[in-house]
């Protein structure tokens, strides 16, 4: 028989208000094995841990039972109060009377009942439980950053800083992301490319990164501190190694009628391409859907003309299998399609853009080399009306995105500004439902948009852009003079909204990583732990785990860095003693349970078991690796034949658990 | 004021629009082709109906001269659908009216070849109960 002791806990009057807390310590003090009981102010204080230590040593205590908020909150508290008094941490259970019991009952005796109720069970549980030992794992000192935009590459260096290998896994041919696409970089205006290709450098001359680019994530197994990963090499025929990057085969190539995505496909590429002059690795690529060589097999220019012999027709995709101690996910955005919105005549008019690809258009590395020119004729624009919330703040799917997409606010100010900057002639209008612009010197930005630089900030949204004889008839409402404008405009701009990139959402199935509705991946606490991901070993950087601009997107790089570090120097992992084990007796050899399991730590075996009458059989039985297994408990249900169980939270456990509640 | 209160009730109701929902962007103005035509306008029907001030629309040549072409309810980004709003707070003018103002009957007499289907079928939805 076990000696317990049962500690209520008032969690000021959190609990205390709802629940008689004196009555349901004196009430458990009833129950069988239970030698002491008290209830207190804070358990979770120094003085409520003293009481429970001091009870530990001074009644013999081998189980102990709190009555309090969720383990989630305070188990690991409690755990290493007893383990510190020498009582095994896994003796400690927790009864939840808080968020399971006062927070959701008003009337004082229900919740009272049922506090006594959820303290029988747990006592019933701790009758039965075992001391248990944690089990230690190493960590593989390298990490894994997936996605190879600002939010990768910063991540990246940070962890290469602290003296880790760190490896990049890029899908395009180049990283440097969405950053590289930007003009200007708000609010101080500084040239993006300027302050982001000396961190795409850095990246690529830090002797502990390595760029897999144009590469991609195939599967992903283990667990924190032994991920085992495979990257999947995309074949861009062109020896990555031996290739100079001098772009001759980018001039000479025939095929001229590729879609420059680069330039958000406002001009044309080759087949065989470098995407942007900064590119890293700059090394080109064939795209296999142009290229006359790999479609018909007949061409082979760029084959000839290469003077260093890098191109390779046959190159084929290739596997890389490589080990990670931790992996973070910087699988980034992009704008939606305004398509869809009939409105605003985007598939009808070259000259309504996305803010994209009017950043192209302001970029001296774009298709009009830096001057606004219309797309439909060449020709200067005198009158530019940006539209803000395009798909952002809608109600239900089907008419966009119900979240603020948080930087077109922005970079629409930065684009008026810029566009009245540069030509003063122009009349630049924004249509907007609120300004949001909270951040350091963000307002101040907008205000000078408006008060320095004469944008026209019109509250109110675009109904309608037609277009008509070369113009766009805009018709919008102000809602301040109460009156319906019709404006002839040169071109339109749509704010659109972002959205996770469409490869997130398989990479979260591989890394069992969890996902809101909108595909942006989950932090662990949207508080307290921000930058990890509820999967331990996976944590998060960037747009992927929601909109950012780029200071946040750098800053949450950084921390997601220092998670990472904070991992990486351990050199072992104590794990979770609550792990799965099959009894062999049992186990009739059906692989239910290797099916179910989502972290592939049950295996099968054939073993030899001695039969009646001196005689062997063999039969196939299976067997769980501690060090991979999370207890997730999914392989004890699966089981058809009660073998698998679960240390910790055994069948018998729960049983007693559910028979305390039921009596 | 009970009254005001029931009529706002019941607006709510024969619309089933949630005027609470708005989040005041002008959308359904932008897009109104009526626009000038209307002495209140999409956003201030929905505001007004939040606010429970529903006698001035009672009142006003707006319930009449709005299309009912929908464009605003297509256009809404939050499903608000402004044009059942003018629709419920009409249909309270005409029931309190207690008459049918055109029957199908009718209607062979009022055709033109240059009018569209769908202003027969909104006609229908402004003056039939």
């Amino acid at each position: 028989m076990q000696r317990i002791g049962v500690f209520v806990c008032w969690c000021g009057s959190n609990i205390a208000a709802t629940v008689d807390v004196q009555r349901v310590a004196e009430e458990l003090k009833k129950e069988p094995g239970v030698v002491f009981s008290a209830d207190y102010q804070y358990m979770c204080s120094e003085s409520g841990q003293n009481l429970i230590k001091d009870a530990i040593k001074e009644h013999a205590l081998t189980g102990v039972v709190i009555c309090s908020c969720s383990p989630r909150m305070h188990e690991n508290t409690f755990r290493k109060a007893a383990a510190s008094v020498g009582l095994n941490p896994y003796m400690v259970e927790i009864a939840n009377i808080r968020e399971q019991c006062s927070w959701i009952h008003k009337d004082k005796a229900t919740g009272t009942e049922k506090a006594i109720i959820l303290g029988r069970a747990a006592i019933a549980k701790v009758h039965l439980n075992a001391p248990l030992i944690a089990g230690e794992s190493p960590v593989t000192k390298r990490a894994l950053v997936i996605g190879g935009g600002i939010a990768g590459i910063q991540t990246a260096l940070d962890i290469a800083e602290a003296g880790f290998e760190v490896d990049i896994v890029e899908k395009s041919p180049t990283i440097g992301g969405k950053m590289a696409q930007l003009d200007k970089t708000f609010p101080t205006l500084d040239c993006s490319a300027c302050i982001l290709t000396p961190k795409m450098v850095e990246a690529a001359q830090q002797e502990k990164i390595k760029i897999y680019s144009y590469s991609e994530i195939d599967e992903v197994k283990g667990f924190v501190g032994n991920f085992s990963v495979k990257i999947r090499r995309k074949a861009r025929y062109v020896k990555e190694d031996i290739c100079t990057g001098c772009g001759l085969c980018t001039e000479k190539c025939p095929q001229k009628k590729v879609p420059n995505e680069f330039n958000m496909g406002m001009d044309n590429r080759r087949a065989i391409y470098i995407p942007f002059a900064q590119a890293v690795p700059k090394v080109a690529t064939i795209d296999p859907n142009y290229c006359t060589m790999l479609k018909t097999g007949k061409c082979g220019v760029c084959s000839k003309i290469c003077g260093v012999k890098a191109i390779d027709y046959t190159q084929q995709d290739e596997i890389v299998e490589a080990k990670y101690g931790a992996i973070v996910v910087a699988t980034g955005f992009n704008p939606i399609s305004p398509a869809k919105f009939d409105e605003f005549a985007y598939s009808q008019s070259p000259d309504v853009v996305t803010s994209l690809e009017y950043e192209r258009l302001m970029n001296a590395a774009g298709p009009t080399n830096g001057t606004l020119l219309r797309p439909s004729d060449g020709k200067h624009p005198h009158t530019i009306v940006f539209v803000q919330c395009v798909g952002s703040r809608c109600d239900g799917a089907e008419k966009g995105k119900p979240y603020c997409s948080k930087v077109c606010c922005m970079y629409t100010a930065k684009h008026a500004m810029l566009t009245r900057e540069k030509y003063p002639d122009t009349d630049v209008y924004v249509f907007y439902i609120d300004v949001r612009t909270p951040g350091k010197n963000f307002d101040e930005f907008y205000r000078r948009a408006v008060e320095e630089y004469n944008v026209h900030y019109i509250k109110g949204m675009v109904g309608k852009v037609v277009p008509e004889n070369g113009k766009l008839k805009v018709q919008a409402a102000d809602l301040l003079s109460n009156e319906q404008l019709h404006i002839d405009a040169d071109m339109v701009v749509l704010a659109t909204a972002v959205e996770p990139d469409p490869s997130a959402r398989s990479l979260a199935t591989k890394l069992t990583a969890s996902m809101d509705t909108n595909d942006f991946f989950t932090e662990a606490h949207p508080k307290l732990r921000p930058v990890e991901s509820p999967t331990a070993g996976v944590f998060l950087s960037g747009m992927c785990q929601g909109p950012k601009d780029i200071p946040e997107t750098v800053s949450q790089a950084s921390a997601a860095a220092a998670k990472v570090i904070g991992l990486l120097v351990k050199d072992k992992l104590v794990g979770n003693p609550c792990v799965a084990h099959s009894d062999e007796l049992l186990c009739n050899g059906c692989s239910s349970c290797e099916k179910v399991c989502p972290y592939g730590a049950i295996t099968y075996s054939d073993k030899e078991f001695r039969m009646p009458d001196r005689t062997t059989a063999l039969r196939r039985v299976a067997a769980v690796n501690p060090a991979v297994c999370q207890g997730c408990g999914a392989c004890t249900v699966a089981c058809p034949s009660g073998a698998m169980d679960l240390f910790g939270f055994s069948n018998n456990q729960i049983m007693a658990e559910v028979d305390a509640i039921c009596k | 004021m009970e009254n005001k209160a029931n009529l706002k009730e019941q607006i709510l109701t024969a619309s089933g629009v949630n005027p609470l929902k708005c989040m005041r962007c002008g959308k359904c103005s932008a897009t109104c082709p009526s626009y000038d035509e209307m002495e209140y306008h999409p956003h201030q029907f929905v505001y007004m109906v939040e606010k429970g001030n529903i006698e001035p629309l009672l009142q006003s040549e707006s319930l009449y001269t709005c299309l009912t072409c929908f464009a605003c309810v297509e256009r809404c980004p939050r499903n608000v659908q402004p044009a059942k709003l003018v629709e419920a707070v009409r249909l309270a003018v005409i029931r309190e009216q207690g008459a049918n103002h055109l029957k199908p009957q009718d209607i062979p007499a009022l055709l033109d070849p240059d009018l569209p289907q769908q202003a027969i079928v909104s006609a229908f939805r402004k003056y039939a109960k």
